[in-house]
């Protein structure tokens, strides 16, 4: 173990390589599959190069849906990626003092992140037909009592003119910005709530005493001194929210109403389509989140190379 | 900062994430909590108090013992794979984190193999799945293989939309959550005491198992209910994977729902959250996941 390598490295080695190639193997595969010649099939061999399934996915695959599944995917993970760095690093600060509540807030993010995606997705659809059943009593309620009366007074053409609104627009409040947005922050959240601990747990006071002494205030505190330096941290929160959201399947399998999010649809070609285009759908949702995962990187590596560049250079000699 | 800060800080700042939780975690299992205590129509679910779902999705398995009823085989199954994927993904979670940690000496390498390890949990888990596909099935490559080197004649069925490749995809998607809090944990031990056992004479198994297991413990309790709680509550690895013939806890409350008995799924629920809670409860006796952080 200190000198040399040992025979245990070799076999480790060899146990490490055989994890990564299981755990790329099949994606890479898919991967090459995706470019299939227009008569291959669904496995090998290649029947030549092609791009026909890009464009045949691109056709919209008589599945007139891919597209606007992919758009709202995009649309609603990028709603989950802002809300969730903000709200993070809200929840973040707060954490930093004890508060009444602390303690059961942390537990429910926590079982929120381990408790069954089924039991969660479930609840919210639940919850939202309860809300849209309110909603269309109360519509019923004042259509009957305020519409059509003796004597109507202001408040009762109002209250009328409400309840004929309803009756006659009110369809569901389940939606992809409605409960989708609130299933996916439930399993975002943990996860930028846990980065958020590590970050404030080792970070050091100093710097914002110092600036607090120097006369700034808590915002300009915040604005200069704490978010320059974890930024690093926020990119890695904002690409767990939109990866984890950009492939969420058990949480909106029941949250999101009628339209469908790019995964459920995936799924659901699973059992219909029988060509390599669901292998060129897989290639394009892939190729999004390594470009996703790409820029979180490059970001970090940005931040953290601006910040050689003009840092300080107290502390390092002559 | 800290004395510029009104007491009501916090408050403020952790408002948006309580109201988060409220409105879509707390309030969602307070309601299936309550519907589960309803009656329904095709249609429509009405306000009672009536045991008669949860005796449903009983139905007759206490009258039956020693013989299993449905429910109970389905929970006997799907806590099968729990313990299978469990054992899996904890022996190759704990190597992988054992190698990271300790055979590899330049932190670069280390930070570069272990986001190698993670990629792929930031990537779709459908597309993964489905990715096993073109491997598996009966003209896949392992029976192209394995035909073509003569060792099969026929093409082997059970590779694909079975419980084994339920449990392969399971292990494939899961092995990071293990693979990550591990890792977390080993790399806090001081190298000195792995010295210090080699130095006192002990060898690399019983360093293994006296030095870095129980300094790994709480890594592989909270990587362990990560795992089982995934598995026990899963669906959609045990549907695509599975063909749709395997039963499991999640598969049968998404059946009911797609079949709108919405009282009878959301007894079912409380049923898989009770179990999960006290698998949970169990596990936590081990750890406390705050020191952790």
């Amino acid at each position: 173990m200190l000198e040399g390598r040992s025979r245990a490295f070799y076999i480790l080695s060899a146990v490490f390589a055989l994890y990564v190639l299981f755990l790329y193997g099949p994606t890479i595969t898919i991967l090459v599959l995706s470019f299939q010649g227009p008569q291959g099939g669904m496995t090998f061999p290649m029947n030549g190069v092609s791009l026909h399934w890009f464009h045949n996915l691109w056709a919209g695959i008589g599945v007139p849906n891919v597209v606007d599944a992919l758009l709202n995917s995009l649309q609603l993970g990028l709603a989950v990626t802002l809300i969730t760095v903000v709200i993070s690093v809200m929840a973040g600060y707060a954490f930093r003092q004890k508060f009444r509540g602390s303690n059961a807030l942390f537990f429910t993010a926590i079982a929120s992140l381990i408790l069954p995606s089924i039991v969660v997705s479930l609840g919210i659809a639940l919850e939202f037909q309860l809300i849209n059943g309110s909603i269309k009593s109360l519509g019923d309620f004042l259509y009957e009592n305020y519409v059509d009366i003796e004597n109507p007074t202001i408040w009762s053409q109002i209250l009328g003119f409400i309840g004929s609104w309803i009756s006659d627009n009110f369809q569901t409040t389940m939606g992809l910005f409605t409960s989708g947005l609130g299933a996916h922050l439930t399993w975002t959240l943990p996860f930028g709530l846990l980065i958020m601990f590590a970050v404030f747990n080792r970070f050091n006071v100093a710097y914002e005493e110092a600036a607090r002494d120097l006369g700034a205030s808590p915002w300009q505190t915040f604005r200069y001194v704490v978010l320059p330096m974890i930024l690093p941290s926020l990119v890695g929160v904002a690409l767990f929210g939109f990866t984890l959201s950009w492939d969420e399947i058990a949480r909106s399998s029941q949250a999101v109403g009628s339209v469908n999010t790019l995964p459920l649809t995936l799924r659901g070609l699973t059992t219909t389509v029988t060509s390599p285009v669901i292998y060129a759908l897989g290639t394009v949702t892939t190729a999004v989140s390594f470009a996703v995962i790409l820029t979180a990187f490059l970001a970090v590596l940005f931040v953290q190379a601006r910040r050689r560049r003009h840092g300080s250079d107290a502390g390092k000699g002559v | 900062m800290l004395d510029v800060k009104s007491r009501w800080t916090p408050y403020w700042q952790a408002a948006p994430l309580a109201a988060v939780f409220f409105v879509f975690f707390l309030l969602p299992l307070l309601v299936t909590f309550v519907v589960s205590f309803w009656t329904y129509t095709g249609y429509s679910i009405d306000p009672a108090f009536v045991t008669d779902n949860y005796a449903t999705a009983f139905d007759k398995c206490f009258a039956s013992l020693p013989d299993l009823c449905t429910t109970f085989r389905t929970y006997l199954s799907t806590l099968k794979f729990c313990l299978l994927v469990w054992m899996i993904t904890l022996t190759l979670g704990f190597t992988v984190a054992y190698y990271l940690v300790f055979e590899i000496k330049s932190p670069t390498t280390r930070i570069v193999l272990a986001l190698l390890t993670t990629i792929p949990f930031w990537t779709s888990n459908v597309i993964r799945m489905i990715s096993w596909i073109p491997l598996l099935g009966r003209n896949g490559l392992v029976n192209q293989a394995l035909m073509g080197s003569g060792l099969i004649h026929e093409p082997i069925d059970w590779l694909l939309y079975s419980s084994f490749s339920v449990t392969l995809s399971l292990v494939h998607i899961n092995t990071v959550f293990m693979i990550v809090p591990i890792l977390n944990s080993m790399s806090r031990i001081d190298k000195s005491l792995i010295e210090a056992a080699y130095d006192t004479g002990a060898t690399g198994w019983q360093t293994i198992w006296n030095v870095i297991i129980p300094l790994s413990k709480t890594g592989i309790a909270i990587g362990s209910i990560f795992v089982i709680t995934v598995v026990m509550g899963d669906f959609i690895s045990i549907g695509l994977m599975g063909g749709q013939q395997i039963a499991s806890a999640g598969k049968v409350i998404e059946s009911q729902i797609n079949a709108l008995q919405f009282p009878i799924a959301a007894a079912n629920a409380i049923v898989l959250l009770a179990i999960v809670l006290v698998i949970i409860w169990m596990l936590l006796r081990f750890v406390d996941i705050r020191k952790e952080l």
